[in-house]
């Protein structure tokens, strides 16, 4: 009676098994009608988890691409569709979600999910297949892959690590009365670490004395005592990189306390969002950020406003950053850049399109876009802007030109400097 | 080390020290009293910070107010939760690992359902108070702080008068040691557990409030939360009010004082550290029964 | 019972098999991920389902695993089953260590305890510069695959290595007087020291071993993914696959985490590739409060009870 109990179990455990087995099978199988008309562009990306408002966002401004795209005829005359998975800001997940997309969907295209943690898992996958691989937001991904056919969007520049903080040291440096002193902050996660190690290499460029270099952990309910000891090292450059629940304490910190510095921001994510902006208000008067898209006169490309307008429609109710300043541009305009290649050159030759694309300026939302040998963009177009003459509790000002004042890159200045920052 | 920094960075410790009290509270009622390892907790503070978040959108109500005025609904719910909890598993004798599962379970489904309503964008609130500092001579009272700090040690010693001077206080704190004992003296015991649940699900309201005071919040905040939270009550010891804000306050000041003087990197390791050598030492904590 | 050595091999071969004949790559990824859930379940049950201390800190095992992984390969650049080796030594001699730990704390202290020393590691690895910090680490996915056709084939078949041994090995302690000890630590540990169970040295072997595979586990992790941070490999999520994989099968006896692993883990990656988005969240959440509240001893407890109700009705003839 014994063995029987145990067979039974066995077998019905053998049995839910197969079945899910079955199941699974049934559902990848690919259909045997070829969807032969339209051209599918695949990826994945964050809609859940800690980078779902990028995510979400992007994503309204890729279909808004598409939509666009396929009113003009689409690309090489086929409408184009896209085939997404939601990878829940969790790497393990993209490179099965990417090898679906190239196996079963059979995608003809894909570009990349957001940030450097779920851009880098897909990158064997598209590296074996010698795909072209347009990337959105990640930093210095390609140091390691050094792979020819890789193109990044966020305008960092040829050494991104580097190239992120420069205009920040540019701008100090360039001041007449000098800073001598700087202090480093980070928040441990990969972007904040990333941006402030490329800081303390332009620090003792320049010839800084760096006063205090710490980190903080992510997520810090409390950051005080942080702003405090920065405080007490009396260093006249504040450069910091957080993330938004960090960007928020530390600036709402630096104003109880009364932090005085000659400049402070630098590499803080978060103060490009609407919610934040709006909530921090006054707050941050003078401080010095970087960014990569707002509304002054020196950056209204051609298409970039009617876009905004497309966007910030689409975006009403579905819970994401309502003006879609930061991201949303290059979520378009890295769109914009593979369609452009694929109808130029005609054909779905990845070798071709990455040629192309290395050997071309192109014309997007974000002002003319050429990348560089690592597909890094051939010059940094990251801002350094300066928040203005801000009040509380006030969303409209920063639609209008003069709240995000653009100091660096000199080709798209919009004003001077207030210096020192308090 | 300089003394004036040295101060601020002890005064800076007690004041989230007190709004860590304000979050352990609730976790300090249901692990020490009623035995049930609700790992939900945090999440139910971010609950209430929404809730807050709503209020203070659409009427305007400070967010302490609307904390406030919450909490007796988060309190239903927290004696709701009771009833379903002890009908599926204190009935049947499978606490322990199950109810364990259960409420990671709900801790998972109340983020997602945060997250479907609201997305994932931060929230925050605004507040006269939030952004002024008060200074009394060389020492900083920043009153996003301290106002969060004000309400969760008043709650605090509010829930420590109400368990040992009124009957319904002392019939929980009761209840956990002698349940025979308890109806022998004409109190339901299952009643009693209700309104212990409920009074700790209350108290998230309140806590989640006072968290979208001091920082944005979406809905994985909670997540950072569930060690410390935990931390804070084993420190302070099983069953004693009084010990979880002590430990409250002690690990605040420690954070404050690794955070300024050596790093705030180190700052979990250190409050982590000194519970693993309080478990090791003496593991009913600071304050609780033996 | 002693015809059981024919299962794993007929696993292994039927793995084997599928590598050679599947092309489609998908598989092998989403098998990876499953697999990995079932190792983790399975070592978790041994601790947890058979001797009743519940861990919370899987995250921790498996991080210190990937982690070891990730030093080694830097500094000596040596091959992925050495490095599987020493990131099971590495693990169980923490698991070890947590085995002591039973000795001053039971119950939920345990278990907060284990939360405690992952969040200690979780600290320390996010200060050691070396494996990169909380910048992150890029593990190169390496050109040569052995005779596969592609190295997460490779990967596959490792993890289905290990896999079969720490189920073969949950089963080996399960049937065993080890396994009986455990039972009886897990139901009454007063009363199982008195007597004369060895106590102390039976969860030392269990806690062991719970570390053992977990860092198995972890050490193929940064292969797979090419890019580790503190972050995403001390994750939330697999502590909770790790409980209630084996929750959902059962978790008194040694295949109920497979059952678990594979109806949790099959369920997971299906919606990440059809209805995607925030289900996959709400799924766990839900499937673990249903399973919890409706078939509190996992499916295994289900068919048990179905089983048993048959007979008793049969028998009432």
């Amino acid at each position: 009676m014994f063995t029987n109990f145990v067979m039974k179990r066995r077998l019905v455990a053998l049995g839910g098994m197969l079945a899910a087995a079955l199941f699974l099978a049934q559902i990848f199988t690919p259909t045997t009608t070829r969807a032969a008309e339209p051209l599918k562009i695949g990826f994945s990306m964050a809609l859940t988890g800690a980078l779902a408002g990028a995510g979400k966002a992007a994503l309204i401004a890729m279909e808004i691409w598409r939509a666009d795209v396929n009113k003009a005829g689409g690309l090489l005359g086929r409408q184009v569709e896209f085939v997404y998975y939601d990878d829940a800001t969790s790497p393990s997940k993209v490179p099965g979600i990417y090898t679906k997309l190239l196996n079963v969907d059979k995608v003809d295209l894909v570009v990349s999910s957001y940030g450097t943690n779920e851009i880098s898992p897909a990158m064997p996958i598209v590296m074996r297949k010698g795909l072209v691989f347009m990337s959105l937001f990640g930093l210095a991904v390609n140091e390691r892959f050094n792979y020819d056919r890789y193109f990044q969007i966020m305008p960092a520049g040829p050494v991104p690590k580097e190239d992120w903080s420069r205009g920040f040291f540019d701008l100090a440096m360039a001041q007449g009365d000098k800073p001598k002193t700087i202090a480093l902050l980070a928040e441990d996660a990969e972007f904040a670490r990333n941006a402030v190690s490329g800081a303390r290499i332009n620090a003792k460029k320049v010839g800084l004395n760096i006063v205090y270099d710490k980190t903080f952990p992510f997520g810090s309910s409390d950051l005080t005592p942080v702003i405090r000891a920065i405080k007490s090292s009396g260093a006249d450059l504040v450069y910091i990189g957080s993330y938004p629940h960090g960007s928020v304490g530390l600036v709402k910190a630096a104003n109880e306390l009364g932090l005085k510095a000659k400049m402070f921001g630098g590499g803080m994510v978060g103060l490009q969002f609407a919610a934040i902006q709006k909530n921090l208000g006054p707050l941050l008067n003078n401080v010095v950020n970087y960014d990569f898209w707002v509304p002054e006169p020196t950056l209204k490309f051609e298409g970039v406003e009617a876009f905004l307008a497309k966007y910030q429609a689409a975006a009403k109710g579905k819970k994401v950053d309502p003006l879609g300043h930061y991201l949303p541009p290059y979520a378009y305009a890295y769109m914009q850049i593979l369609g452009q290649a694929v109808n130029k050159v005609g054909s779905l030759d990845q070798k071709a399109i990455a040629e192309h694309i290395h050997a071309t300026t192109f014309k997007t939302v974000v002002g003319n876009v050429s990348f560089g040998k690592n597909g890094e963009w051939a010059q940094t177009r990251t801002l350094q802007v300066q928040f203005r003459d801000l009040k509380p509790n006030n969303l409209d000002q920063f639609t209008k030109a003069g709240s995000r004042v653009v100091l660096y890159p000199k080709s798209v200045k919009s004003g001077e400097i207030v210096y020192p920052y308090k | 080390m300089s003394g004036e920094l040295l101060i601020n960075a002890v005064v800076s410790g007690l004041l989230i020290g007190g709004f860590y009290a304000a979050v352990a509270l609730g976790l300090s009622i249901t692990f020490g009293y009623l035995e049930i390892v609700n790992i939900a907790h945090p999440t139910f503070v971010i609950f209430g910070s929404y809730v807050t978040y709503i209020i203070n959108l659409n009427f305007g109500l400070d967010p302490v107010i609307s904390g406030l005025v919450f909490a007796p609904v988060f309190f239903i719910l927290g004696m709701a939760l009771y009833r379903f909890y002890y009908t599926s598993f204190e009935k049947a004798g499978q606490e322990s690992l199950n109810g364990l599962a259960f409420f990671f379970g709900l801790m998972f489904t109340i983020e997602v359902l945060l997250i479907l309503v609201y997305g994932v964008d931060y929230r925050l609130v605004n507040a006269p108070y939030i952004g002024e500092t008060w200074h009394i001579g060389f020492v900083d009272f920043p009153l996003r702080l301290t106002v969060p700090f004000v309400i969760g040690t008043t709650m605090a010693l509010g829930v420590y008068f109400f368990l040992s001077k009124t009957f319904l206080g002392r019939a929980i704190k009761a209840v956990s040691q002698d349940r025979l004992a308890l109806q022998l003296m004409g109190a339901d015991p299952i009643k009693v557990k209700q309104y212990a649940l409920g009074i700790a699900i209350a108290t998230a309201a309140v806590a989640g409030s006072l968290l979208i005071i001091i920082g944005p919040v979406e809905p994985s905040v909670g997540r950072l939360y569930i060690g410390r939270v935990f931390a804070i009550v084993v420190l302070g010891g099983m069953g004693s009010v009084g010990g979880t804000l002590t430990a409250a306050l002690l690990i605040g000041v420690i954070e404050s004082f690794v955070a300024t003087f050596y790093g705030p990197s180190w700052a979990p390791a250190v409050s982590f550290g000194l519970l693993f050598v309080t478990l090791a030492l003496r593991p009913q904590g600071m304050f609780g029964r033996a | 019972m002693r015809k059981f050595w024919m299962v794993p091999v007929a696993v292994f071969v039927a793995g084997l098999l599928l590598t050679e004949s599947l092309d489609n790559e998908f598989y092998f990824f989403a098998g990876y991920v499953i697999l990995q859930g079932l190792i983790m379940g399975t070592a978790w049950n041994i601790l947890g389902g058979f001797t009743g201390y519940v861990n919370f800190g899987s995250a921790g095992f498996f991080a210190v695993g990937a982690y070891t992984s990730i030093a080694l390969n830097k500094a000596y650049a040596l091959p992925l089953p050495i490095l599987i080796l020493a990131s099971g030594l590495v693990c169980g001699i923490i698991g070890l260590g947590a085995g002591y730990l039973t000795l001053r704390l039971k119950g939920i202290y345990f278990a907060i305890s284990t939360l405690a020393m992952a969040i200690v590691f979780e600290t320390f690895i996010n200060n050691w510069e070396y494996v990169g910090g909380a910048s992150g680490a890029y593990i190169l996915t390496p050109a040569d695959s052995l005779f596969f056709s592609s190295y997460v084939e490779l990967l596959f078949m490792v993890m289905l290595i290990i896999a079969i041994a720490a189920v073969c090995f949950a089963r080996y302690l399960a049937v065993s007087r080890i396994g009986q000890g455990l039972t009886a630590i897990r139901d009454d540990e007063l009363a199982a020291e008195c007597m004369g169970v060895p106590t102390l040295r039976l969860k030392l072997i269990s806690a062991t071993a719970m570390g053992v595979f977990m860092g198995m586990a972890g050490a193929p992790y940064p292969f797979f993914v090419t890019f580790v941070d503190p972050l995403s490999a001390f994750s939330l999520f697999i502590a909770v696959n790790s409980i209630a994989m084996p929750l959902i099968g059962g978790t008194k006896v040694w295949y109920g985490p497979v059952i678990g692993a594979l109806i949790l883990g099959l369920t997971q990656e299906i919606t990440t590739v059809t209805i995607s988005s925030e289900l996959n969240l709400l799924i766990v959440g839900v499937v673990l409060i249903g399973f919890i509240t409706l078939a509190p001893a996992g499916i295994v407890g289900l068919v048990q009870d179905f089983n048993r109700k048959r007979l008793r009705a049969k028998a009432g003839d």
